[in-house]
């Protein structure tokens, strides 16, 4: 492993596709979902399950999946313009896609779930620095080489006591979970290793002193170190791996297409043009690559990156930045809205069910609905979300990530709401039941009509507050690949190194979706109560006496 | 004497296995004012809950028009209409609690114009208009738009009473409907049910309003520890008990 690793805890993105252009390295563009309420009805509706034709025809699309979230220089958002996604990964992708005729097209995912989402036919390959492995290559088939690399330790300007690995004992190293780096570390008595989700992270680390030294992938460290005027780069390179195109194993056509393609940019000397422009051609690739030949392209697209990243800016470059940031977010708080919406109204559905279920059916099924109410109270919302999004698939149900998202949430939340209802319902005197009773009233009717009527009056404030909750906690659909709110925010976050700023919009973004709801609770109590209603009863007095 | 619209034999019914009501037998007339008084728990809100199916009873028989639920060991005889023949009869039976029940989230005016529409799909028109009428006999015209916890509980008890009428029973029942009154909003709800007396509509009253109960009513049961321990004509029981516990009910009255 090495390479675009997800920051923590917040892995996945959405199963966005983009279509890419042909050689064109940065025509790529963001995910651009229109989401909109009918949107998320229809996907419900309709793409319960989600079907991936394989047809052989040539124009269907070719579909490579990476985690544009792990940072340069492999996929990562353009800092000048968040919406596009460029990367020497991204450059090699569209021209495997060329010489095989076929359009690129882009699919994010996390890259914990990169293997699993190539099985669940979500793409049809992984270019993300996916190391080539005995472990993976159980699993998955790779490609050759499309480079190859090696760990490189980096410290703190004017820390003169670590200038190799060896001296790295007793010092606290960061790294790359599941990383050769870490392995190599790990391997040596007397380190402190710490792993990272992401590479930023540790970086930062770095810097403000947390680490004494980080062991990464040398682009990684190239890319990291070079930005930051407080950091280089000490010791000779470490270790040797190597970067392969992860394709199913079954798909051995395609493998051999793609080694095909792989072979054509080498020997036409594309592949290392791509590598030159963005820096990280090195010895290696040329001992690797039998190209010894002197280098012939400057580094334009490293030197582009770093010229974003290092652009000095006035406050009114900062606001301006953090005004484009805004669309992004937007689109986010979009999906999280809509979603938490969708989700709160079928939880509130299916609690009422539940709780009436509980409260007056025969007791079998009084029994099935108090279990199901305590087990799904008792497990943790992510598990819920992993199993109906990971775990069904291998029953045969596979979900797309919106429908599994609104459902987990709304399956977690229907437990508590079913609670709510039964508090709610519970405080009805007995007598109101009876009173319909005797009118003539059915079991049935006298609930409709007048014990749930009630209930809800009692229950929409605990209601609210719920479904402010819910918002909050649909920040966690971000691992079944749904790119909202909080997603958006930890990749914006990631490119541009501004964990903060970003971070205090994101919470303000959040802040401002809850507040309406915060609002309506307090007007709904307002509403039901006795004060309340002695103002509202002139108008029905006139309905009345029509 | 009038046709009989109810007839309870050997009605029996215990909690727990406490026997609260022990072997009833009554006959009630149709279109009379039958009032029912006991002293506290000999077991009369519990007959008048096994008259419309609230309380399920052990043994006997009930009928009520040309309905009849018949029970012998807890089974029921008719198990298998049980349940359609309660419902006919709570259809057939009102009742007005001493609590009055209204439903608190509906306007007094919904709460006698929605439960006929609900239950047997009466056009909303004449459901308003029966509605209004209702109301207007009962004297809370002006308060249709209010709500049950903005009306005097003597408004509301008379907006119950309303309400039950709304349905068209043949019979309605009363448990206690004074006693949770102040004591100057007792004769409003009193007079109401005078005056449906001679309508035509058959009514039970559990009642410790023995003036009412001598002045109004055409006939009194008195119950004693889960039996009628003697009925007759309001004059005759009141002037002349001729049971020693009867007797000593009634001297506590008068
Ligand atoms: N649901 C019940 N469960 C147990 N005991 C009851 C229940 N309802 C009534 N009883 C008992 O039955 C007896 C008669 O009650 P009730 O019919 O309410 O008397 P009354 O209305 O004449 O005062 C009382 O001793 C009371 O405690
Ligand atoms: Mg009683």
């Amino acid at each position: 492993m090495s390479a675009s690793q997800p920051i923590a805890g917040a892995p996945a993105a959405q199963d966005g596709r983009m279509p890419s252009g042909g050689a064109n390295p940065t025509c790529r563009r963001a995910p651009k979902p229109c989401h909109g309420i009918a949107r998320g009805i229809l996907l419900f509706l309709v793409a319960g399950c989600s079907f991936h034709a394989r047809a052989g025809a040539q124009t269907t699309p070719l579909r490579w999946g990476g985690d544009a979230e792990g940072g340069a220089p492999y996929q990562f958002q353009d800092p000048r313009d968040p919406g596009r996604i460029i990367g020497f990964e991204v450059e090699i992708a569209d021209a495997v896609a060329r010489i095989l005729g076929r359009p690129a097209e882009f699919v994010q995912n996390q890259w914990d779930g990169l293997v699993p989402g190539l099985e669940r036919g979500n793409y049809d390959m992984i270019i993300s620095g996916l190391e080539i492995t005995p472990d993976r290559a159980e699993v998955i088939a790779f490609s050759r080489p499309y480079y190859i690399t090696f760990e490189q330790v980096a410290v703190r300007k004017g820390n003169e006591s670590i200038r190799s690995l060896e001296d790295c004992t007793g010092k606290t190293v960061g790294t790359l979970k599941g990383s050769l780096a870490q392995r190599i570390l790990e391997a040596r008595p007397g380190i402190d290793v710490r792993s990272y989700d992401g590479q930023v992270n540790a970086y930062e680390d770095l810097m403000n002193g947390r680490l004494d030294a980080v062991l990464m992938d040398h682009i990684i460290a190239l890319y990291n170190v070079a930005p930051q005027p407080g950091l280089k780069m000490v010791g000779r390179p470490e270790g040797r791996l190597e970067y392969g195109i992860g394709i199913r194993k079954e798909d051995t056509r395609l493998l051999a297409e793609v080694n095909r393609a792989l072979g054509e940019m080498i020997s036409s000397g594309e592949l290392r043009s791509i590598l030159e422009r963005w820096g990280i051609w090195t010895e290696l690739c040329g001992d690797y690559f039998l190209d010894h030949s002197p280098g012939n392209q400057r580094p334009v697209a490293f030197e582009d990156y770093l010229a974003a990243r290092q652009a000095s800016r006035s406050v009114w470059d900062r606001i301006r930045q953090y005004a484009s940031y805004l669309p992004l977010l937007g689109k986010g708080a979009v999906v999280t809205l809509e979603l938490s919406a969708l989700a709160m109204v079928l939880a509130v559905c299916l609690g009422l069910l539940l709780a009436l279920t509980r409260l007056h059916a025969p007791a079998a099924l009084r029994l099935l609905c108090g279990a199901y109410i305590e087990l799904i109270r008792g497990t943790p919302l992510l598990i819920q979300l992993f199993l109906i999004f990971y775990g069904l698939p291998h029953a045969g149900i596979r979900l797309s990530p919106m429908l599994a998202a609104i459902l987990g949430l709304a399956l977690n939340y229907s437990a508590y709401e079913a609670e709510n209802y039964r508090a709610g319902i519970q405080s009805i005197p007995r007598t109101q039941m009876e009173a319909a009773l005797a009118l003539g009233m059915t079991r049935i009717q006298a609930l409709r009509y007048v014990i749930v009527p009630q209930a809800v009056r009692l229950v929409i404030p605990p209601m609210t507050n719920d479904f402010i909750a819910l918002l909050k906690d649909s920040s966690l659909v971000s691992v079944i690949t749904m790119v909202e709110l909080t997603k958006s925010y930890s990749q914006l976050a990631s490119i541009h190194y501004d964990y903060l700023g970003i971070g205090l919009l994101a919470a303000a973004m959040y802040f401002l979706i809850g507040l309406p709801f915060v609002r309506l609770a307090r007007q709904a109590e307002r509403y039901f109560s006795p004060e309340h209603r002695a103002f509202l009863v002139g108008g029905k007095q006139r309905q009345a006496g029509e | 004497m009038a046709e009989r619209i109810i007839e309870i034999s050997g009605l029996k019914k215990s909690f727990h296995g406490h026997p609260v009501l022990r072997g009833i037998d009554l006959m009630v007339a149709s279109s009379q004012l039958t009032a029912l008084i006991g002293s506290s728990g000999c077991g009369k809100s519990t007959l008048l809950r096994c008259l419309n199916g609230l309380e399920v009873f052990d043994e006997g028989r009930i009928r009520v028009g040309s309905l009849c639920l018949e029970m012998h060991h807890g089974q029921a005889r008719t198990a298998h209409d049980h349940r359609r023949i309660t419902h006919e009869l709570r259809g057939m039976v009102g009742m007005v609690f001493q609590s009055f029940n209204l439903f608190p989230h509906m306007t007094t005016f919904d709460n006698i114009a929605r439960p006929p529409v609900i239950v047997r799909r009466v056009p909303q028109e004449l459901a308003r208009d029966e509605a209004m009428r209702l109301l207007e006999k009962v004297g809370l015209r002006e308060k249709a738009g209010h709500y049950p916890d903005q009306l005097s509980g003597g408004q509301q008890q008379r907006a119950a009473i309303a309400r039950a009428l709304a349905m068209k029973p043949k019979v309605l029942l009363y448990d206690e409907p004074t006693s949770a009154l102040d004591p100057g909003l007792v004769d409003e709800v009193l007079e109401v049910m005078k005056e449906l007396d001679g309508e035509g509509i058959t009514q039970v009253v559990v009642t410790h309003e023995m003036r009412f109960a001598r002045d109004v009513a055409d006939k009194i049961v008195f119950m004693s520890d889960g039996l009628v321990v003697e009925e007759g004509d309001p004059a005759n029981i009141f002037s002349d008990p001729a049971d020693p516990r009867t007797r000593q009910f009634l001297r506590r009255f008068l």
